[in-house]
């Protein structure tokens, strides 16, 4: 019997889920008011009776307070009799095999009724009110559902049954390759969705025309995935001649050369101090913490599937960098998260957009969902982030996730031993995402949703919950000898990585998967969500079993590093796979790359000169770079685990812009972690180098602002860029990387993690049959990790009274290139701001002297929109108005202006607030760094700036906050 | 002997740590126990004198918060709780916790025919929200609240708002003096007014979102059953226990404790005597 539930908002409740309907309807131009009335649906088959169909809807289904229920067989009619005015029907499914979590609740929790049902789907309802079709069906398509992971349904269900998967049968599939020409070999790279090189698969042609046989298709498969760029970094980490304005330079490997390089070199110099732990090498960068504690950092891009499917593509993103957490050493337990997204603007007018693509408000709607779902669920506090918007990110919308963790010193290192046994832990394999690990290497198109929608995911936190909680409690019992993450390439990239060096036999039959049917090799490379993989000696295997079975998450012996170097995969009786170790991790062929740069020529910034400013402040407060992203940070829980120094936001109000986050992760120490993070897409137009360099500056200020030691800070890199192919796309890049190199070394920070996505290009045919490819703009986060002695010295950005001195530190430069004043005057052209890296270490030394020792009330890095922005949110933050005057601002210009001074984006500023008694302190602390005493703070509302004997900027607080906070307050 | 406190872990669980450490602060002795122990031994409750549902997303909250733990109580732990709160022990539910309290009829007793009394519904903004709220204390029939007459707070929920079945319901609860924590007015720069409100009849004005963050009818934030042993509220008292969790401490506005840890302690003191 097939029944189904249907729950709506009772009378006199409200119907959220409609009025959000009804609202998009509106934004999109669809419907000026859609009358809509929705449900949630839960469709329950099995042996019941319809009295036990009721007992489950009224009291695990329904909340009776609040909701009533409509209990149907499907097919009947009540359940497609409208309950009100609104007459047409549309109901939203879950594809087949589209991770369902609220389904597999309710599985498990009817179950606990004593009724045992065969399955359990959800789906939503909606009744609505005239709707012409065209308009009906873009609102399915933009509004109710999403066709990558979703069914629509116009009208009643007709539906027999749930289940799905039929058996499968063993068939081994082999795949000729050995007499196909190059035309051929890249027809099969495409077709078979391997993504590989011509130079690639005649390589694996010419081995397994050395071993006289053909290649299975798990075979193949397994060497795209290892080859891929998601996992190998073949570019980066290839052979690369780069040539720019001083030269030509060769590279090996072009990151170990210049950001590792520099690393290695800060670790030598520092000898005995050296706090780094583990870099480039596990899961994460591993850094000491304590006595006892090591701290983890990791930050991943999960961009592709966010484009297509932002709220499973963002929910999975967050999902799988926990695991690099969980994966890193022996396993460290995570304690906050951070998540920098790029979109386009969210008020592009929908016929502005490329065929195939999500309107932009829609990507971050979901985006922020996904985000917010999976780490509220993990119980991880989401601490810090940015979001930047360019129309190039139109196609390409990019979401980095970060993960921070704690581990102690003993479980930092992992190592497999010969005939351990590979057990998987935690979700089921299914379907899902087969093809992520090669898909994230291909450039997208606006067929994209329909190719490659398998390689779309929700996630499942609550199963990654559970799986931290044993995982955890078995690495302190010292239950397994190794752990990784199944992440893109699932089993095929966690088992080849650990037993590398070993050799591994995997018996696929054994996987626990979640529905009948799938393949060996569908089993090898799904990407399902929410499994780890750990090595275990033979007789620690019974502990560990019991311990997972007694928190019900599933653990199962799937093969055995063997000590024969190769890798062989068996279904049964039938060896599917054998292929050596040696070719699969060192046979991929060189890639051997171009690069150049060439800088583009200077082209002057000319924007009149005016005597009053505060209009040109109130716009730069309100782009949407600089605007409050409180809608955002409010919907993350960024304070569970109980460590919350310094929130997100803060203030009078608490909501003003923090700097960084503090936490203390440890709740009996005093001791702390600061994360900030740094880009500037916008000055990568200019010249990346730069760029590269005020992206770090701009981390560390951060960092340092809160009270974060210099000296105790390490970043990290993630580059999305376009398509490294091009000579100039990569040149642009490996100029970054030589950026990355040179400023770390003069700071001493080092870079202990990274990752790369290349590709972020989407092409489309545009209306005249011409085909337009979009690139995104280099987007190079960095992310800064640093640790604090003592959470009780840090510091805050907001004004805190009236009657303080506020000083400037740092120089101001004509780099009005790529600011957010040019932005707003609609004006291209000028210089982009330059760090002067020598300077930058003294000046960030000296601040955090001030701050350790007790001169600072308030200090606040200037970043987007310059002093201007930096001081009214300062003011505004505080509930403290303040009267500078900017004849006395530290600067290296021929001629200095009113807007440069208000607005230029030069690196290595702050803005400090220090009260009286300790002026001439701070003044001493800051004696080798350019500063100046420009105002104090006043017990009047306002912010004052005068300039040249007149009044440049004059604004009320609330009138510049409004501006500030408006924009985004959805 | 300072109690024993039983923290019960489920899966989707999340405060179960700093719940922990704001008892041990407080001077109990919290020990971490997974639900399938007790669900395997119901008995093993009766070893403690205090049981915490931390927050969390139970079973994540999946079909409705707290629901699914709170009907794994009702149909295989009633006995046991029914029994630990006979023996004059003390229940505390933090967000979550409150649902599942609510969700499992432990808190507030069903009624045969017309069902469960109250329910924790979605929050009138639609959406989870982590903000400061500013609490006062409206009777004095909680354990949990003794001399406790406001406490400044974070919650951190989607499914918050205090929603009972009939106005009689909710009129009689109020008159027992049951809705024991209400959310208090900020004034107009989101600061919140120090004076507490102390009666029922002066909390009756409704008070406007963000200050009441879920639109709670009568404002309420925390509920006590009939006895004031059983104690659940919205807000998370573990995340104000040090001074510098207080959002605004670099501004010299927190004291030398944080407000929610008199709380835990009026919970482990209860046992002293």
């Amino acid at each position: 019997m097939l029944w189904e539930v249907d729950i709506y908002a009772a009378e006199g409740q409200p119907d959220l889920a409609a009025a959000r309907i009804r609202s998009d309807a509106a934004d999109l131009g669809l419907a000026a008011n859609l009358a809509v009335r929705s449900a949630n649906g839960f469709l329950v088959e099995g042996p019941l009776d319809a009295a036990a169909a009721v007992r489950i809807a009224n009291e695990l289904l329904a909340d009776r307070v609040v909701e009533r229920t409509v209990v149907a067989q499907v097919g009947d009619e009540r359940l497609s009799t409208p309950p009100g005015a609104e007459k047409r029907l549309v109901q939203v499914l879950m594809k087949p095999g589209v991770m369902d979590p609220v389904a597999q609740s309710a599985l498990g929790a009817i179950a606990d009724f004593g009724m045992r049902p065969d399955a359990v789907r959800t789906l939503r309802k909606y009744w609505l009110g005239d709707l012409a079709d065209d308009k009906l069906r873009l609102l399915c398509q933009k509004v109710l559902a999403n066709d990558a992971i979703e069914q629509v349904v116009v009208g009643p269900l007709r539906l027999e049954r749930l289940e799905f998967g039929s058996p499968y049968k063993f068939a081994l599939v082999t795949t000729p390759i050995r007499e196909l020409d190059d035309d051929g070999l890249m027809r099969l790279s495409r077709q078979g969705q391997l993504y590989l090189k011509i130079a690639e698969m005649r390589t694996i042609q010419v081995h397994f025309r050395e071993l006289g046989r053909e290649p299975t298709d798990v075979e193949l498969e397994t060497i795209a995935q290892t080859w891929s760029e998601h996992c190998s970094h073949k570019t980066l980490a290839g052979r690369i001649a780069y040539r720019d304005e001083r030269g030509e330079r060769r590279y090996g490997n072009m990151l170990k050369e210049t950001i590792f390089a520099a690393t290695q070199e800060i670790r030598r110099r520092l000898g005995e101090a050296d706090w780094c732990v583990s870099v480039f090498k596990d899961n994460a960068g591993v850094l000491r913490f304590d006595e006892r504690h090591n701290v983890t950092f990791k930050v991943e891009t999960h961009n592709h599937p966010s484009a297509i499917e932002p709220y499973g593509g963002a929910n999975t993103g967050v999902g799988g960098v926990i695991r690099d957490t969980l994966g890193t050493g022996l396993g460290a337990k995570p304690i906050c998260n951070t998540d920098v997204f790029c979109f386009a603007p969210p008020d592009m007018p929908g016929d502005a957009l490329p065929p195939g693509t999500l309107h932009p408000r829609r990507v971050m709607k979901g985006v922020v969902a996904g985000v917010r779902d999976y780490g509220n669920r993990m119980g991880i506090p989401t601490v810090n982030g940015a979001i930047y918007f360019d129309p190039r990110y139109v196609g390409n919308p990019l979401v980095y996730c970060g993960s921070v963790g704690l581990i102690p010193h003993d479980k930092s290192f992992k190592k497999t031993n010969p005939n351990d046994l590979i057990v998987a832990i935690g979700g089921r394999t299914g379907r899902d995402g087969i093809h992520g690990a090669t898909f994230s290497s291909a450039e997208l198109t606006s067929e994209s949703e329909t190719v490659s929608g398998g390689a779309v995911q929700i996630g499942n936190a609550i199963t990654e919950k559970m799986v931290l909680d044993v995982l955890l409690a078995a690495r302190d019992r010292g239950l397994f000898t190794a752990v990784t993450d199944c992440g893109a390439g699932g089993f095929s990239s966690a088992v080849g990585e650990m037993g590398a060096e070993i050799g591994a036999e995997v018996w696929l039959d054994r996987a626990p998967v979640k529905y009948a049917g799938l393949s060996y090799t569908e089993i090898w490379i799904s990407e399902a969500q929410e499994r780890m993989v750990v090595s275990v000696a033979e007789e620690k295997w019974p502990q560990l079993d019991a311990l997972c079975k007694s928190e019900g998450v599933e653990a199962t012996v799937i093969g055995r590093f063997v000590p024969t170097g190769r890798l062989v995969l068996k279904y049964g009786e039938h060896r599917v796979a054998d292929l050596s170790m040696d070719f699969l991790h060192d046979g991929r062929p060189p890639v051997v790359r171009e690069a150049v740069y060439v800088p583009p020529p200077v082209v002057p910034l000319s924007i009149a000169p005016r005597t009053d400013y505060t209009d040109a402040l109130l716009k730069v407060l309100g782009s949407l770079n600089v605007a409050s992203k409180e809608w955002v940070i409010r919907q993350y829980d960024h304070e569970v685990q109980g460590g919350s120094v310094v929130k997100p936001l803060v203030g009078l109000a608490n909501d003003g812009p923090s700097d960084a986050a503090v936490l203390r992760p440890v709740l009996s120490s005093r001791r702390g972690v600061a994360v900030s993070c740094g880009m500037n897409p916008r000055f990568g137009d200019f010249d990346t180098y730069p760029m590269a360099a005020s992206a770090i500056d701009e981390a560390v200020r951060n960092c340092v602002a809160v009270g974060a030691d210099p000296a105790r800070i390490a970043i990290l890199d993630n580059f999305c860029w376009g398509d490294c192919d091009r000579p100039e796309t990569l040149g642009s890049l490996v100029r970054a990387a030589i950026a990355c190199q040179d400023v770390a070394l003069a700071l001493g920070t080092p870079f202990i993690s990274g990752k790369d996505s290349l590709n972020n290009e989407f092409s489309y045919v545009d209306a005249r049959g011409v085909k337009q490819t979009i690139a995104i703009p280099p987007s190079l986060l960095i992310s800064a990790i640093g640790l604090v002695d003592d959470v009780e010295r840090c510091t805050t950005m907001d004004f805190k009274r009236p009657g303080s001195a506020v000083y400037l530190v740092g120089l101001t430069r004509d780099e009005l290139g790529g600011s957010h004043f040019a932005l707003v005057e609609g004006a291209r052209g000028g210089v982009g701001p330059t760090v002067d890296a020598r300077q930058a270490k003294a000046t960030f030394t000296a601040m955090h002297e001030a701050i350790r020792a007790g001169l600072v009330l308030a200090c606040h890095d200037l970043s987007e929109g310059g002093l201007a922005a930096a001081l009214a949110e300062m003011a505004f933050a505080g509930g403290v108005g303040a009267a500078i005057e900017l004849d006395a601002v530290p600067h290296d210009a021929e001629t200095r202006s009113a807007a440069m001074l208000l607005f230029s984006e030069s690196n290595t500023r702050f803005a400090v607030e220090v009260s009286e008694e300790n002026a001439a302190a701070f003044e001493a602390a800051l004696k080798d760094t350019p500063h100046a005493r420009i105002g104090r703070t006043t017990s009047d509302a306002r912010l004052t700036i005068d300039y040249a004997g007149g009044t440049v900027v004059d604004g009320n607080l609330k009138q510049l906050k409004e501006a500030w906070q408006s924009p985004l307050r959805w | 002997m300072p109690p024993r406190v039983l923290i019960l872990r489920a899966p989707g669980t999340n405060c179960d740590r700093e719940s922990a450490y704001a008892f041990e602060v407080a001077g109990g002795r919290p020990e971490s126990v997974h639900v399938n122990r007790l669900l395997e031994s119901p008995r093993l409750a009766d070893e403690f004198q205090i049981l915490c549902l931390p927050g969390g997303f139970s079973y994540g909250d999946d079909i409705a918060a707290g629901r699914i733990l709170g009907n794994q109580i009702r149909h295989h732990l009633a006995d046991a709780m029914h029994a630990f709160k006979a023996a004059g022990k003390l229940i505390l539910g933090i967000c979550n916790g409150f649902q599942i309290l609510i969700k499992s009829g432990l808190l507030l007793e069903d009624d045969g025919v017309r069902g469960p009394a109250a329910t924790l519904a979605w929050n009138a903004s639609g959406k989870f929200e982590d903000r400061w709220v500013r609490l006062v204390t409206a009777s004095t029939k909680s354990v949990f609240l003794a001399g406790i007459d406001a406490m400044y707070l974070p919650v951190a929920h989607a499914e918050g708002k205090f929603v009972v079945r009939d106005e009689p319901t909710l009129a009689a609860l109020d008159a027992g003096g049951q809705l024991a924590l209400r959310y208090a007015p900020l004034d107009g720069a989101g600061v919140a007014l120090a004076s507490p409100v102390h009666s029922p009849s002066t909390a009756g004005d409704q008070v406007p979102y963000p200050a009441n963050p879920n639109g709670s009818p009568r404002n309420v934030a925390g509920v006590c059953d009939s006895t004031g042993r059983v104690f659940g509220l919205m807000p998370h008292p573990e995340r104000h226990i040090d001074r510098t969790q207080h959002p605004r401490w670099t501004r010299g506005e927190a004291g030398e404790i944080g407000d929610g840890l008199r709380l835990f302690q009026n919970a482990v003191n209860y046992f002293a005597a």
